[in-house]
């Protein structure tokens, strides 16, 4: 163990675990509310970022070094990571309006948010009262990680499971949603793909590009086969075909 | 022996040294990190150049030894390019993240044995804590913000691009890193990194058959599909090639580094050649046996591992795979996106899964008695026989033959010539080609080359 996990273990609160956590509490609290200030949603997602990382120092100090580690690896290093991949694709400039679209939805959300603290808070109390804490020598007797891995692994397996299978069909259900594929039946290769190409009924060489031997350059202009017929390959589906009036294809004096 | 096993600390010696001892350790640490860059750069376009027949920068110092300090320099005075669309303090901050990142893992990794230092007896590494690992695992994860966050912040199209293929290619490799670390862990029964590198000093000794067979200490070679799996991951974590696709030059420009210059643009480089160090001497600690001599060296010098001595096996075990990182970029094509992802999600994982399957069975059945284990594991081998034997095989259709294939062609189809067609050659071709003399050019010494 590292000199500061001792001194945390052994129940005082040494000069060096004050000092990080003065400069660590105020950065996590504006990392907490830059977090919701922030209007674009990129810089949001990097303010949690910070607080999470103060908040993974923290459990450092506290002699719980997996569990700091952890809330680095997977909370800043895997799920951040996730957001910051979706506010991506979202775009770049995706940013808040403040014009409220609910009436009331603010004061409405302060009061249920701080209603929801309240309940926790309450339950927390009520659960925790009458518990006498262990202390933290006795919880890391055997060592930090092997005291958690234990109680993991006997006491709460039953709960991890249950939550690691939760998990699993939230993200089973999802890919079920959004994958779509083909049948293996429907997917064609390259050979068959080739005769698809020169079978019967299907001209095989490249359509003709749209205003070839045409009187305009235009896309919806349809191209002109050498026999003088208009050709409806030319042009893509969704422009309706037609030709240019005379006067519009006359010159527009910007050659002068 | 007991001599010998003094020098291993444990985490007890961590946290006891002076303050200057610690000031020491870190600048060692991050000088090396720089020394590193400098030299690693010039070692790859050496060995590259070599790979690819031609002399590499031989002409700034001794065999070309400052060509990346000239290089630097030149970097520092170039002028540094702010876009009008980048987001300012973000596109700032990536790539100090970047090197923050890669710098910080080495202060976890054993360099060497306990030393005496001015008197002090002090382990060399900066520090161990009991999770060391995830220490690096977190840097690891951590160092790819400035990616993605300068790939973002820069304000244009191809950055972007790298900064997203960035994010999904850390999160596919890291679970296999991570999963590929798991065998380490549970084969040293600890994850400080100074503990797994004493858990491979000595191998067990495994009994088949009343003869005790000493299995070698290297986790490399006792957990090796582990191992491979491991160097494939940080090859992806590291954005080296052939798994460089944020950077992807034939397709992205320069990738998430676009619109970088100047010195924000020598940060990137910097961290990467120190993410290709840091993660070399991280598969050294975890695998290679660390900063212990390799196996033959020990048996006849027995000193080989105490004192000083056991940085010179580190650095050559981190030369050694700094060169395969290069010989890698050196001879394989940059792989398609979807083929990478496909490689991370549907090889790697399942393999290591399975892998931490057997293991776990393994080391489960490890106290059992001889007959039982022997039993046990016939049994699962027969299981895997049978299986292999017994897996339906999908046989391939009976090609049909030419003349059956243009006989089923439906009506109408387009004509084809002749099967039997031979092209006379044109008598007006002059047969002048084949009789020329071989080109005689004998090859310069590297030296006279520029």
């Amino acid at each position: 163990m590292t000199t500061q996990t001792v001194l945390a273990a052994a129940g005082g609160v040494s000069g060096g675990e004050e000092v990080t956590f003065w400069i660590l509490a105020p950065l996590a609290l504006i990392g907490a509310i830059g977090m919701v200030w922030a209007r674009n949603a990129v810089h949001s997602a990097l303010w949690l970022v910070l607080t999470m990382l103060c908040l993974g120092v923290f459990y450092v100090l506290q002699a719980g070094p997996f569990i700091g580690m952890v809330q680095i690896i997977v909370y800043t290093g895997a799920i951040m990571m996730l957001f910051l991949f979706v506010l991506m694709l979202v775009g770049r400039d995706a940013s808040d309006s403040l014009i409220e679209t609910l009436r009331g939805q603010r004061i409405a959300a302060v009061v249920l948010g701080l209603g929801f603290a309240g309940l926790i808070g309450t339950g927390l109390r009520r659960a925790l009262d009458g518990t006498s804490a262990a202390g933290l020598e006795q919880a890391n007797a055997e060592g930090n990680v092997q005291g958690i891995a234990r109680l993991l692994f006997t006491k709460y397996v039953f709960a991890f499971e249950l939550t690691s299978a939760l998990l699993i069909t939230a993200a089973v259900g999802a890919m079920v949603l959004a994958h779509v594929e083909r049948r293996r039946e429907d997917r064609m290769d390259q050979v068959a793909t080739m005769k698809a190409r020169f079978r019967p009924g299907n001209y095989p060489g490249p359509k003709p590009g749209p205003g070839v031997f045409a009187t305009s350059s235009s896309v919806v202009t349809p191209a002109r086969l050498p026999d003088g017929r208009l050709s409806e390959r030319s042009t893509p589906e969704i422009l309706p075909v037609r030709e240019m009036t005379a006067e519009e294809t006359s010159l527009k004096g910007t050659d002068r | 022996m007991t001599v010998l096993l003094a020098q291993d600390p444990t985490l007890a010696d961590f946290g006891r040294d002076p303050w200057w001892l610690v000031l020491g350790k870190i600048l060692f640490a991050f000088v090396f990190g720089l020394l590193a860059t400098l030299l690693g750069v010039w070692f790859e376009r050496r060995v590259v150049g070599y790979m690819q027949v031609r002399p590499g920068p031989n002409q700034v110092g001794p065999f070309g030894l400052l060509q990346t300090l000239a290089d630097g320099l030149k970097m520092a005075f170039k002028e540094d390019i702010l876009p009008r669309a980048a987001d300012k303090v973000v596109y700032f901050f990536a790539p100090v993240i970047s090197v923050v990142c890669a710098v910080t893992a080495l202060s976890v990794i054993p360099f060497g044995p306990m030393v005496s230092i001015f008197g002090h007896r002090t382990p060399l590494q900066v520090t161990d804590v009991p999770v060391a690992v995830l220490v690096l695992l977190a840097c690891s994860s951590l160092a790819v913000y400035g990616i993605v966050l300068g790939g973002w912040a820069s304000g244009s199209t191809y950055p972007l691009l790298g900064g997203l293929r960035s994010t999904a290619q850390m999160i596919s490799y890291e679970v296999a890193m991570g999963l590929s670390i798991v065998a380490v862990f549970m084969t040293a029964g600890t994850m400080s990194t100074s503990g797994i590198v004493a858990a491979q000093a000595s191998g067990t000794q495994l009994s088949l058959g009343g003869v005790e067979v000493p299995a070698p200490g290297w986790y490399a070679i006792l957990l090796l599909p582990s191992f491979i799996i491991f160097f494939i991951a940080i090859v992806g974590e590291t954005n080296r090639a052939p798994f460089d696709l944020p950077e992807a030059e034939s397709e992205l420009v320069a990738g998430f580094m676009t619109e970088y210059s100047s010195l924000k643009f020598a940060l990137f480089m910097l961290s990467e050649y120190v993410a290709m160090v840091t993660m070399s001497a991280v598969t050294t600690t975890l695998f290679l046996g660390g900063w212990r001599a390799p196996a033959p060296i020990t048996t006849f010098w027995a000193g080989a591992n105490s004192g000083w001595w056991p940085m010179l096996w580190f650095f050559g075990k981190v030369l050694i795979l700094v060169f395969v990182f290069v010989w890698l970029r050196g001879t394989l094509p940059r792989l398609r996106y979807d083929q990478f992802m496909r490689l991370g999600w549907k090889v790697l994982l399942p393999i290591n899964l399975v892998w931490i399957l057997v293991l776990a069975g393994l080391r489960s059945i490890e106290d059992w008695q001889s007959r039982d284990r022997l039993l046990v594991t016939a049994i699962g081998a027969g299981v895997l026989l049978l299986a292999t034997i017994l897996w339906p095989s999908r046989q391939p259709k009976p090609k049909p033959t030419l003349q059956e294939q243009v006989d089923s062609r439906p009506p109408g189809s387009f004509p084809l010539p002749p099967m039997d067609l031979q092209v006379p050659p044109s008598p007006r071709t002059k047969r002048v080609v084949a009789e020329r003399e071989p080109a005689n050019i004998a090859a310069g010494s590297d030296s006279r080359e520029v």
